[in-house]
Order: C-alpha cells, then structure tokens, then sequence
C-alpha cells in the first residue's frame, strides 16, 4: 500500500517549514495542503481539535501534532539510515533540549505582532538574546550537531526566512548581531531540502504587512 | 564503572518530581540535593547555565536539562525495566503531544491560580479545570493515559496531584467534582511506590503556597 502522507500547513510558517525539510531530508513523498488560518477547514480542526493549529502531519490518515513531535516522528518512521537525532542517549538529550530551547527563547509572534514601541523594544531584545545563546551552542561548528545535519538545524533554521522581515519592522540585522549563525543558515540553504521548504525572505516580508494591514482595518 | 546519578531538586517542584519518579521506576540509585531556589548552588549554575532551574540529572559529571527530556534520557538509557514511552513511533508521537499538553497548556494554566484573586482568578481557574477536563477526556476509561501501563504521559502530569490541595483551597473549587476519573487515576498512580515516593504530601504544598503568597504580596 503507498504510504498517504500529508502536510497541513502555511507556506510562512517556520514551524511548517521544521516538517517538510524533514520529509525531504528522509525523500518522503507528501501532499501539502494549505490552510487559511484565519478560516481553518473542517479537516484541521477534525485533525487538531485540542490546539487547531498547523502543522498536521497526515501519515495514512492518521495525525500527528505539534512541529518537533512531527520531526522526531518523521525520524522514527522514515530513513533510519540518515538519522536527525543522533543514536547516543546524552546527544539525543542534548538535541531535544536545544530544539526546546530553540522554542522558549525565540518567539516570533511576540516581537513582529507586539502592540506597542515598549512591548516590541522587549521582545526584540529577549530574541536576539535568544539567537546569542543559540549561536553560543553552535560555536564554530558546521551544524549544531557537528558535522551533520540534524534536528537542531531542522528547528532553527525556518526562522532564517523570517530575517528579513524582522530586520524591516523591529530592526533586528541577525547578521551583525550573530554573524556566526547566519553563516550556518547559509551553509543549511546550501541543502535541497532547505531551500526547498523556505519561502523567500521578502515574500515573508509581504505577507506579514498584509495581515498587519488586515488587523489593522478591523 | 559505578554510576553517579545525581537529581538537583526542589521538593515542591512538579517537575523535579517526574525525575524522581522516572529514576524510581527504573530501579536507579541516585544522590537527590535539595536546592535553594533563592541561593542557587555552583554545581547548578554550571550544570544549567541556560536556564538556571531544577531539575537538572547529572549523570557521571553530564548534566541533562529540562524535566521531559530528562524522562526520555532516562527511558533510552536504563532500559530493562519499565519502558515509559512505546516502541510504536505513533504511539510514542501521541505520548509526547499529550506530554507537551501537560507541559505547555496544563501547568502554564494551573500556574495562573494560585497567584491570582477576584476576576483573575476566576478565569484562570476556568482554564485549569478545562485543561483537566481535556486530559479526562484523553484519559477515558483506561488505567492509565497509555493503556494498561503505567508510562510517559502519567508522569508527566501526576505530579501535579500533589497542587490539587493547594490549589483548591485557593480558588475554591474540587478537582474530583470537575473531574472525577482524573482523580481515580491519580490515586491509582499513587500506589505505585515511585510515585507514592516523589510527590510530597499536599499539605505541605499548600502550606509552601500560602509562605510563596506571603512573600509576593511583601514585594
């Protein structure tokens, strides 16, 4: 029977963007589907009933929630010959907690969503503390697993396609602030699967000034 | 080589708990130091520099951080006994949403509680019982989150039954009248020693709240 595997998703989400690199990196073949968050279909909310959010990952109609669940998932079930977590008990805590870490220091939402001048001059500065910390871990490695690609770099690195419009509404230049870490997201554009799944910065650009508009008009 | 496992813990801390009982349930010795929150010891600064926070397992001199992924640590490297997580990668993909449900909505919303009064308090308590409400509801009739084992997920979020006291005498309402089939399964973890072993009494929890209120209401 052909594996059915399909993404719910929207095309400028970074959390999306975590489960196709890693459907390419393990050459799945997969359907995306996407959703309008601001009308969500009868399939998302039937798939993702307890947060109603993408990505969803459909693999024979079964869902699967949550981008990092849907990474280690992907892990498990495809490609145990190109693994994204290492095999080692210690590396694969080390890799978890920096995916997770990855999760509680950078909050995208906070700083181009914020109300007001303070609330934003806050949250700019907690995400480029975030990015040091980040970059601090990778230090003058190729990947933040070493010399291979892997989970770490699969949930970071959708938030390079985010850098523009962070440098266009809050001022954040990743590359002066974090040289080391752009050179990374460089070096995982350079992967197939990377460059297939991120949107270009100034798309991401665009769409974001649309919803501010939309919100703004309501 | 003999092993050195070592839990730095902070009794009332839910999360320091799921360690405990992970460790218990796989029939690991370990050393468990007792920090002061207000005074945070050299080894833990050094050993969670990131986050600065209990609980941290040092395993001979390496330290691993956050509770949930202590507990996955825990379960790929003492792995005789008592498996916490599934071998299915769908089973396991389902254990560890509803572990990050836990994580993410349940005990962010039960934090909103006990702090609180008047308006505040009402909603946040309004969010907590839903937040169980979802949980029963995943529970069902099963013994246990994951079936018939005792796993992953019950140790992720029986901890908390040791707050219940706490927190009900602080918003005024009853867990087992919202959620009665939670309650039963609480109880019904908390005979399994390694539970029974980790979580403190609930008397004492909700005296550490009161003395937690004193002290934010001084600020």
């Amino acid at each position: 029977m052909a594996a059915e595997v399909i993404l719910l998703e929207s095309w400028s989400c970074p959390f999306a963007m975590r489960a196709k690199i890693a459907l390419r990196e393990k050459g799945v073949d997969f359907d995306v589907r996407e959703e309008d968050t601001t009308n969500k279909s009868p399939l998302l909310l039937e798939t993702n009933p307890v947060h109603k959010k993408i990505p969803v990952l459909l693999h024979n109609g079964k869902p699967v929630c949550e981008s990092l669940i849907i990474v280690q998932y992907i892990d498990d079930t495809w490609g145990r010959e190109s693994p994204l977590l290492p095999s080692d008990p210690y590396e694969r805590a080390r890799a978890r907690f920096w995916g997770d870490c990855v999760d509680k220091k950078l909050s995208l939402g906070r700083v181009v969503w914020a109300s007001t001048g303070a609330a934003q001059d806050a949250a700019k500065e907690e995400f480029i503390e975030g990015l040091k910390v980040l970059e601090g871990e990778l230090g003058d490695k190729a990947y933040f697993g070493g010399d291979r690609f892997g989970y770490v770099d699969v949930s970071l690195i959708p938030f390079y396609s985010w850098f523009y419009t962070l440098e266009k509404l809050a001022n954040i230049k990743v590359g002066k602030e974090c040289p080391k870490l752009e050179g990374w997201a460089k070096r995982c554009m350079q992967r197939e699967s990377v460059a297939k799944s991120l949107p270009d910065q100034p798309k991401v650009y665009d769409r974001v000034l649309e919803r501010k508009k939309k919100l703004q008009g309501r | 080589m003999a092993e050195e496992v070592i839990l730095l813990d902070f009794w009332p801390s839910p999360f320091a708990m799921r360690v405990g009982i992970a460790l218990r349930e796989k029939g690991v010795e370990f050393d468990l130091r007792e920090e002061d929150l207000s005074n945070k010891s050299p080894l833990l600064l050094k050993m969670n520099p990131v986050h600065k926070k209990v609980p941290v397992l040092v395993h001979n001199g390496k330290p691993v951080c956050e509770s949930l992924v202590i507990v996955e640590y825990i379960d790929e490297t003492w792995v005789r006994r008592c498996p916490l997580l599934p071998s299915d990668p769908y089973e396991r993909a389902c254990a560890r949403f509803w572990a990050d449900y836990v994580e993410t909505k349940t005990y962010s919303a039960a934090r909103k509680v006990w702090p609180s009064t008047g308006e505040a308090q009402e909603v946040a308590k309004k969010e907590f019982i839903e937040c169980l409400k979802v949980l029963e509801g995943e529970l069902g009739d099963k013994a246990y989150f994951g079936g018939e084992r005792f796993g992953y997920v019950d140790v992720s979020l029986v901890p908390l039954y040791s707050w219940f006291y706490a927190l009900e005498a602080s918003a005024n309402f009853s867990v087992a009248e919202e959620c009665p089939k939670l309650v039963a399964w609480a109880k019904r973890c908390m005979q399994r020693e390694s539970v029974a072993k980790s979580l403190p009494d609930q008397y004492k929890v909700y005296e550490y709240m009161l003395e937690l209120k004193k002290k934010i209401r001084a600020q």
